[in-house]
């Protein structure tokens, strides 16, 4: 971390002295930031009240009405023989929590990858990582007959880190070293291996088929509390990890060589990135399966407030992530009503648009 | 078409390898047939029993097989020598995903039977296309964009179609996986004869526009002077590439990677500088027929040949994108 904060202070420093660099992408603190640290303050206050009201109104709606003091009653003072508190403790909480923790995981994991890669498509979805991480947990089930999902946690780690360290290796071969076109075409193609192997697994045995084709949409509902326990731990750590890894990456967006001439560790940087990653990425993939797009769409957005600074990126994603995902939950439970869509289907129709949008604009860079 | 020794004898030899796959995809199965029966019954003589297995049900899908195959390969050698971009085919711009849905749409809601899913399929694909198309035209195509926005519409319609499927009744939804795969599986003389008859249409006009396209790959305005209508040409030859991946695609479901592939490794054995049309039909049909040999018969039970195709082509892709890095 030291090394990393060295590195940022001379990049204040030195950042001037690169002309052919262009403001946006300095990541100064102060002076190439486009708001005020007050103006950013309010932004993130205003983040977390929209978490709060997003998490209120996931433990209100859903295909069973519930009064509000009923809520407030069963979360202060449970009582096991109502119905109303059954629902809201034993589907409802989890819930909600999950998407909590999986919605900052595929975040925090997007903006970290984004930065690590300096690649504006990046997304663990992207880069084959979920797919990674979806490929074991379908060996598990089809091979080994685990049904269990809290004992999916080992597997969708292990693929999450193999899939990962691939798809950089594959991509980084070669004199350009991994650019941001030919890691997305790594992960595509490593994906695209791995989903014609998955659904030859599935496809040969129906009681894993039917097993993981709810799963393999990527839904928060229907996990009991135990998972969100065998979870936790995982993720909470990668968001540390992840919160220590912002100044390191405010100097890696100089670009290698310039970073390390300040004197920061750049392959520490990714390894760590890595790891984070993989924490984060695999342990929400077990629990929920494999959501696409919030990694990709949450840290690209965060930006317009945020301003170019890893440290205000990673906070502000940590914020909002999760209130999208909350929010696809909550629409998937409305517009069914009372059938449920998947919160993975809905995230996708919401952030497919986004890529293309993304794709389609002129200046996307190193497109 | 002016066809150089080299390529004449690839071409040759290609052929010379189907026709060995062939006879081996013949004669292996539940019953082993001795080469020796199998081309006596190919010729309408030997054991009533032995001529029915070869002739009625292993031949009618090793001709699907090829006939598929060389339709994948040249609708890949199309848009790869349109959008002069190795990266450049049908299922990369989303048609597979959009046929899925197509035919999806078609088992699930109206329980259609094969040439209602067919239909579906076509239908799917070719809107999916379409709108993949439309929306990375900005000042004219570029290869890129176009694969983003195609995964784009593929990860949307990939979404919808899981959830169809979670919809379904287990054993429905088994089945449409298995057309997802992209499968030979229990097709019959019924389906080679509209196959065929759409080939024999389509490949003299190609044969009339392959020396334009190869004045095209020049460029557009060296295909200009030398009196091509750059624009009209390109559009025809994409509805040409269009019409064969569907085509296949309506038989068989969505088969990945040989249109990819096929012209790729065929580009690499002629040496020819541009895309190659015979030797690359010649090698998508190799490549199925091997594939589909490899899906029946290597892991016990029946596969859907395109899971197959599509883990093959994956771990091609990945070479060919490491090989041009290194180079």
């Amino acid at each position: 971390m030291i090394a990393g904060a060295r590195g940022h202070a001379h990049a204040d420093a030195a950042g001037n002295a690169v002309p052919t660099r262009p403001l946006k992408t300095r990541p100064t603190g102060h002076a190439g930031a486009r708001r005020s640290r007050a103006w950013r303050l309010a932004m993130l206050g205003l983040a977390a009240a929209v978490l709060v009201l997003l998490c209120s109104a996931s433990l209100l709606l859903g295909a069973r009405h519930v009064a509000v003091p009923t809520v407030v009653d069963a979360l202060v003072s449970y009582d096991a023989t109502s119905a109303e508190h059954i629902i809201i403790r034993d589907y409802r909480l989890p819930r909600t929590l999950l998407a909590l923790l999986c919605g900052a995981a595929f975040g925090v994991s997007g903006a970290l990858i984004q930065a690590a890669t300096r690649n504006p498509l990046a997304d663990p979805g992207i880069l084959g990582v979920n797919a990674g991480a979806a490929f074991f947990v379908t060996l598990a089930v089809g091979m080994f007959g685990v049904h269990a999902v809290e004992s999916y946690l080992w597997f969708a780690l292990a693929g999450a880190i193999s899939v990962t360290l691939l798809v950089y290796g594959a991509a980084s071969q070669g004199r350009d070293g991994a650019t941001p076109l030919r890691l997305v075409l790594c992960g595509i193609a490593l994906s695209a291996v791995l989903g014609g192997i998955g659904s030859s697994i599935t496809l040969i045995n129906p009681q894993a088929f039917d097993a993981l084709r709810s799963w393999s949409i990527g839904s928060v509902a229907g996990r009991g509390m135990e998972v969100v326990r065998a979870v936790a731990p995982f993720i909470v750590c990668g968001l540390v990890l992840a919160l220590g890894l912002a100044r390191p990456l405010n100097a890696l967006a100089l670009g290698d060589d310039l970073s390390r001439s300040l004197g920061a560790n750049v392959i520490r940087t990714r390894f760590l990135v890595v790891i984070a990653v993989t924490l984060m990425s695999g342990a929400a993939t077990a629990a929920a399966g494999p959501i696409g797009f919030v990694g990709l769409m949450v840290p690209h957005a965060v930006r317009w407030f945020s301003g170019p600074d890893q440290r205000w990126i990673i906070v502000f994603t940590l914020l909002c992530a999760p209130s999208l995902l909350l929010f696809a939950d909550i629409v998937g439970r409305l517009v069914l009503f009372p059938g449920e869509l998947e919160v993975g289907i809905v995230t996708a129709f919401i952030g497919a648009p986004v890529l293309i949008l993304l794709a389609r604009r002129t200046k996307a860079r190193g497109l | 078409m002016r066809l150089d020794l080299r390529s004449f004898a690839v071409s040759a030899i290609l052929l010379l390898l189907i026709a060995v796959v062939g006879a081996v995809s013949l004669s292996s199965g539940k019953f082993s047939i001795p080469p020796a029966d199998v081309l006596r019954a190919l010729l309408g003589g030997g054991d009533e029993n032995i001529r029915m297995v070869v002739t009625e049900w292993r031949l009618p899908r090793l001709l699907l097989a090829c006939l598929l195959g060389s339709a994948l390969g040249l609708s890949g050698a199309i848009f790869q020598s349109l959008t002069r971009n190795p990266l450049g085919s049908p299922d990369i711009i989303g048609f597979s995903a959009g046929s899925y849905t197509g035919a999806l749409m078609v088992i699930l809601l109206f329980s259609g039977g094969y040439y209602q899913t067919a239909g579906g399929a076509l239908a799917g694909g070719i809107v999916t296309a379409t709108c993949v198309y439309l929306l990375a035209y900005r000042r004219g195509v570029q290869g890129f964009r176009l694969i983003v926005i195609g995964i784009g519409m593929s990860a949307m319609l990939g979404a919808f179609n899981a959830w169809m499927i979670r919809q379904a009744d287990l054993p429905i939804a088994m089945s449409a996986a298995i057309w997802g795969g992209g499968s030979l599986n229990g097709l019959s003389f019924e389906q080679v004869l509209p196959v065929l008859a759409m080939l024999v249409f389509i490949t003299p006009i190609l044969a009339a526009l392959s020396r334009p396209l190869r004045q095209l790959e020049l460029g557009d305005d060296a295909a200009t002077t030398s009196g091509v209508n750059a624009t009209r040409l390109r559009l025809l030859l994409m509805i040409l590439g269009v019409a064969l991946t569907a085509l296949a695609t309506a038989a068989a479901g969505p088969i990945s990677f040989i249109s990819l592939a096929a012209p790729q490794i065929a580009r690499r054995i002629t040496r020819t500088a541009g895309v190659a049309l015979i030797p690359s039909a010649l090698m998508g049909a190799l490549l199925l027929a091997v594939a589909d040999w490899v899906a029946q018969h290597a892991f016990g039970v029946q596969l859907p040949v395109g899971v197959m195709t599509v883990s093959i082509g994956g771990f091609y892709f990945l070479w060919l994108l490491i090989r041009e890095a290194r180079r």
